[in-house]
């Protein structure tokens, strides 16, 4: 390996790190009394056209498989698991829709089969390929909660 | 795909009035109401549940299926099953093996001798000390009565011969015998199995299959999970797959890690699917998206 290559290497390691400490992780999640989550996972806003994105994508929110948006019109299959997200955000505070997303359990009861999509708390036996990760990144809930706060 | 999924829209729309009208208080997008008859004869797709099932009342998997699905599934010459059903009959009448033996020299007429066997399995086997399944009978009787090798789980061989073998019961009523040997035991481990969350999704087979069938889950129609139209040809296969192959791939959906193919796992959960079907009639080869 030439020197060179080192130091972006280097540059590359430093920077991935940075964002991973700033982040908060799965198991630091500050839950507030009303479990809610007042701030952002990453110290960022999300961006609300990249968590539009992440709801629809079958590999990373895949929301639309058990809710129906009237927002995602434009996919052809909504899902009937789960309620209608329309006017979510008239429903639920920004820190509760963030909770949500991250543990769901921990605003229903145990029972729910909605997902953490940033949570340890997952089932036996997880695929190899997904061992020790999180559905979603922290960036990702952001940007899923800010486009949730979009359905007024 | 937008024409099947457009027809099958309509169709729940036209539906929604009858059954406002029956279920006037639940919100419940179940099964149709279409009816399941091939050449001529009608095969129930609905059944009471056996007290003690978890289900309020039983459907077949074919009800929760696209128009254009079923009417695959209600005329033989259009299944696409039937092109193995074929070749598993050839199997049935094609001497194998060292003791020079086919199917037929000792079962004789499979019309005969076999109907009803696919209803009743998985069943106890004293000699192997737990359930046979379709696959290890069949293997069983290969290497011990005709001296031929096993053929793999998967195998085109064993999905034609079980496809032939399961369409001798069609029609009749899924009935186990949980009494025999230790059957109880494993189908209790089946239940255990049924209700542990797995993968990274964190669901259990009843999450989707008993809470939530009858509705959308994004393109796809959840049905109960019933096992009694295995083999099926799956659209999406391009061929016939295994009871157990299902349960993989609801396994690997949900990011988890899935029980081999012919292990005591899946066979458990065969045995506890199998007996929550309990009085489904078979419907061996069924089709399905
Ligand atoms: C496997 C099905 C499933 C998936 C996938 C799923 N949810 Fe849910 N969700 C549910 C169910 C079911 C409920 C209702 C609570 C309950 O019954 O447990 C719910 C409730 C909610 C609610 C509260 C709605 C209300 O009006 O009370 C929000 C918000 C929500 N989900 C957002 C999401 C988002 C965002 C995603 C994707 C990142 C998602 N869900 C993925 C099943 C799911
Ligand atoms: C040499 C005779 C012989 C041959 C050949 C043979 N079998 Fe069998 N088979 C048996 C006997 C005996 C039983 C009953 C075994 C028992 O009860 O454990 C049996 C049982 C079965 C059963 C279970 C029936 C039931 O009522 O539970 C199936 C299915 C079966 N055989 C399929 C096949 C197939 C398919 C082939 C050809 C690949 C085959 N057999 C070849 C002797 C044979
Ligand atoms: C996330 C939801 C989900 C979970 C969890 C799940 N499945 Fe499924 N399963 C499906 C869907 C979707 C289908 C295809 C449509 C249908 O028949 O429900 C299906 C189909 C099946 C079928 C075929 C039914 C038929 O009539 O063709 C069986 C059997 C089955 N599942 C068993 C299982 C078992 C056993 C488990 C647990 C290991 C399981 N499923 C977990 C969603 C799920």
């Amino acid at each position: 390996m030439k020197p060179t290559k080192y130091l972006s290497l280097a540059i590359a390691l430093t920077m991935l790190s940075a964002v991973s400490v700033a982040d908060i992780s799965p198991d630091d999640v500050p839950f507030d009394g009303s479990m809610q989550v007042n701030e952002s996972l990453t110290g960022k806003a999300g961006d609300p056209t990249e968590g539009r994105k992440v709801f629809a994508n079958r590999k990373l929110g895949n929301c639309l498989a058990c809710h129906a948006a009237s927002d995602q019109s434009d996919q052809l299959f909504h899902g009937e698991v789960g309620p209608s997200l329309d006017g979510v955000a008239s429903r639920y505070p920004e820190g509760l829709l963030r909770t949500l997303v991250i543990n769901a359990k921990k605003v229903f009861s145990e029972r729910t089969v909605m997902p953490g999509f940033y949570s340890n708390e997952q089932g036996a036996r997880v695929a190899e390929k997904f061992k020790g990760k999180t559905i979603l990144t922290a960036q990702q809930v952001e940007d899923v909660v800010a486009y949730l706060t979009t359905f007024k | 795909m937008q024409i099947k999924s457009a027809s099958r829209l309509v169709g729940r729309a036209l539906l929604l009035p009858t059954l406002a009208l029956s279920f006037s208080s639940v919100a419940f997008a179940g099964p149709d109401e279409n009816q399941l008859i091939i050449e001529g004869e009608t095969i129930s797709t609905d059944t009471k549940a056996a007290a003690g099932n978890p289900l309020p009342h039983l459907y077949s998997g074919w009800r929760f299926r696209s128009i254009e699905t079923q009417a695959l599934q209600a005329d033989d010459f259009e299944n696409p099953a039937f092109t193995a059903v074929d070749t598993g009959e050839e199997l049935w009448n094609t001497v194998d093996g060292s003791a020079g033996k086919s199917c037929s020299s000792c079962h004789n007429d499979a019309a005969e001798s076999m109907a009803g066997v696919r209803a009743k399995m998985p069943s106890w086997s004293d000699s192997l000390g737990k359930p046979h399944t379709m696959e290890t009978q069949i293997n069983a009787c290969r290497e011990e009565q005709m001296g031929a090798e096993k053929w793999k789980w998967e195998a085109q061989d064993m999905l034609a011969m079980t496809a032939y073998v399961g369409l001798q019961s069609r029609g009749m009523p899924v009935a186990l015998d949980l009494e025999k040997g230790e059957m109880q035991d494993w189908h209790d481990k089946g239940e255990d199995l049924y209700n542990t969350r797995v993968g990274q999704l964190n669901l259990s087979c009843a999450n989707c299959h008993g809470g939530n069938f009858g509705k959308m889950i994004r393109a796809d129609h959840l049905s109960q999970g019933q096992t009694n139209g295995f083999p099926v040809y799956r659209l999406k296969w391009g061929g016939l797959g295994s009871i157990h192959r299902r349960f993989k791939g609801c396994m690997d959906n949900i990011r988890a890690t899935p029980y081999k193919r012919g292990s005591d796992e899946f066979i458990a959960l065969e045995v506890y699917t199998a007996n929550r079907g309990q009085g489904l009639s078979v419907e061996t080869p069924s089709v399905r998206n």
